[in-house]
């Protein structure tokens, strides 16, 4: 069972309904105690970064989530939740992020290195470009995906990139660490590849694909 | 980069797909989920539900509809029509619908872009404008109610100003050419998509493959957006994005 994470951000029912699709078991709770009981979480999230942060550490689920993480309970945050992953976000003034993996979330500049403008929010379907294997990409093909997003994350550490699209710059479409996972863009709006993200999301919370 | 969108649209009134859509491999053309998987199997970027009911019940319905799609699609959709304030914003999207899109209530009470955008973000509001070409102004005069009622405003500012307001898309449609198949309105889709930072979906009088690769490569638009070409299959939607790609646009 997946434990969806509710903190009255972001759109939970179409990721409980593309679970459902999966036949997959899930809850949607705000409950730390409830959500410690399932196998492994999805952090949802559209809306800003700092009334997210805001949200998670008045709740305590902040503290709930890097506790289950340390625990080795898998992970994957999607859209906003895969950007407070990170250190910290600029988005509204400085913020910090749950800190799991390493970079900070930066907005596109909206213009290019030449001086052409081009448009903010990154919004439709743009191509993954596989950087480095990992069982969140197993059988998944290199097609495209559905993002919505005017901010993107920014990192040294290269490893963490599973897989990237371009849109001025090279943006991390789907990260990962051991078994903390994220993607930039919609799995649950992104057909048949999506899906296939979701299935193996699901197979390593059942400790069939390896993290 | 990102791919330019091909958008069928459907028309629902009291929960059913109305046009008379002529499909005779589903078991119910009139299905709004149906129809909605037909369309995402066939390489639909995205989809518009234009809620056509004229009563309370029919609107009631239409949730229902979007609950329905929301856990079958697989592919982002957008719900027009019907739609005046954030109460009925929040039913939709709570529903499960990814936009909403404004047309007459925005134009009403513009303030209403702003509320949307600042509750669900501006990624999930979409300003509908329907457009027609006066003479008398040198340039497209908003009109409203389903194309009935004539504004005061004209359509470039109007779009501008529903950007700053907090607008995430322009769904932008030729009163002068809906209906004609004779192609879209290029020179008004250039015109919006050139003076907004958001994607602008032009819609209306699309005919063939060729009329939306003049939309994307001369008229600038992000999208597309078509209702009979593809319900009275005159062509697919795998056709035209075929079509699209062999002339190098950027397709999924």
């Amino acid at each position: 069972m997946i434990g969806i994470i509710d903190y009255g951000m972001g759109n939970l029912y179409s990721v409980s309904k593309a679970l459902e699709r999966l036949n997959y078991e899930y809850v949607i709770s705000a409950d730390p105690k409830r959500l410690k009981e399932t196998k492994g979480l999805i952090l949802p999230g559209v809306g800003s970064f700092r009334d997210a942060m805001h949200i998670l550490n008045e709740t305590g689920l902040a503290d709930f989530i890097r506790a289950a993480v340390g625990e080795g309970t898998p992970l994957l945050g999607i859209c906003l939740g895969m950007q407070l992953l990170f250190e910290e976000s600029e988005e509204n003034g400085l913020t910090e992020g749950l800190n799991l993996l390493k970079g900070r979330v930066v907005r596109f500049p909206g213009i290019t290195a030449n001086g052409e403008t081009y448009k903010v929010p990154h919004m439709g379907w743009n191509r993954l470009q596989f950087r480095h294997p990992s069982p969140l990409l197993t059988n998944v093909e290199e097609g495209y995906v559905y993002f919505v997003h005017s901010y993107y994350v920014d990192t040294d550490e290269e490893s963490v990139v599973l897989a990237s699209s371009m849109y001025d710059v090279e943006v991390p479409a789907v990260v990962g660490k051991g078994h903390v996972f994220g993607t930039q863009f919609h799995p649950e709006k992104s057909s048949y590849i999506g899906m296939k993200i979701l299935q193996n999301y699901a197979n390593i919370v059942e400790g069939k694909g390896e993290a | 980069m990102i791919t330019k969108r091909i958008i069928p649209c459907l028309d629902v009134k009291d929960g059913r797909v109305v046009k008379g859509v002529q499909f005779v491999q589903l078991r119910d053309a009139g299905d709004p989920v149906e129809l909605a998987k037909f369309y995402d199997e066939q390489g639909a970027d995205e989809l518009v539900f234009l809620d056509i009911s004229a009563s309370h019940e029919g609107r009631k319905t239409m949730v229902e509809v979007v609950e329905q799609v929301a856990a079958q699609l697989a592919i982002p959709f957008t719900v027009g029509g019907g739609i005046n304030s954030l109460d009925d914003m929040k039913k939709i999207l709570r529903a499960g619908a990814d936009k909403v899109s404004l047309n007459t209530a925005a134009v009403k009470n513009p303030q209403l872009i702003n509320e949307g955008a600042d509750f669900f973000g501006s990624q999930c509001i979409v300003v509908a404008i329907d457009a027609k070409y006066d003479e008398a102004i040198g340039s497209w005069r908003v009109y409203t109610h389903g194309g009935r009622n004539a504004t005061e405003r004209e359509v470039i500012e109007w779009a501008k100003e529903a950007v700053e307001r907090g607008a995430g898309e322009i769904l932008l449609t030729s009163m002068d050419c809906d209906g004609g198949k004779n192609g879209f309105d290029i020179a008004l889709t250039k015109k919006v998509s050139e003076a907004v930072s958001v994607p602008v979906i032009a819609s209306g009088g699309a005919g063939s493959a060729e009329h939306f690769l003049a939309a994307f490569v001369e008229g600038k638009a992000d999208a597309a957006l078509a209702a009979s070409i593809f319900h009275y299959k005159e062509t697919s939607v795998k056709e035209v994005k075929a079509y699209l790609k062999e002339r190098g646009v950027n397709i999924r």
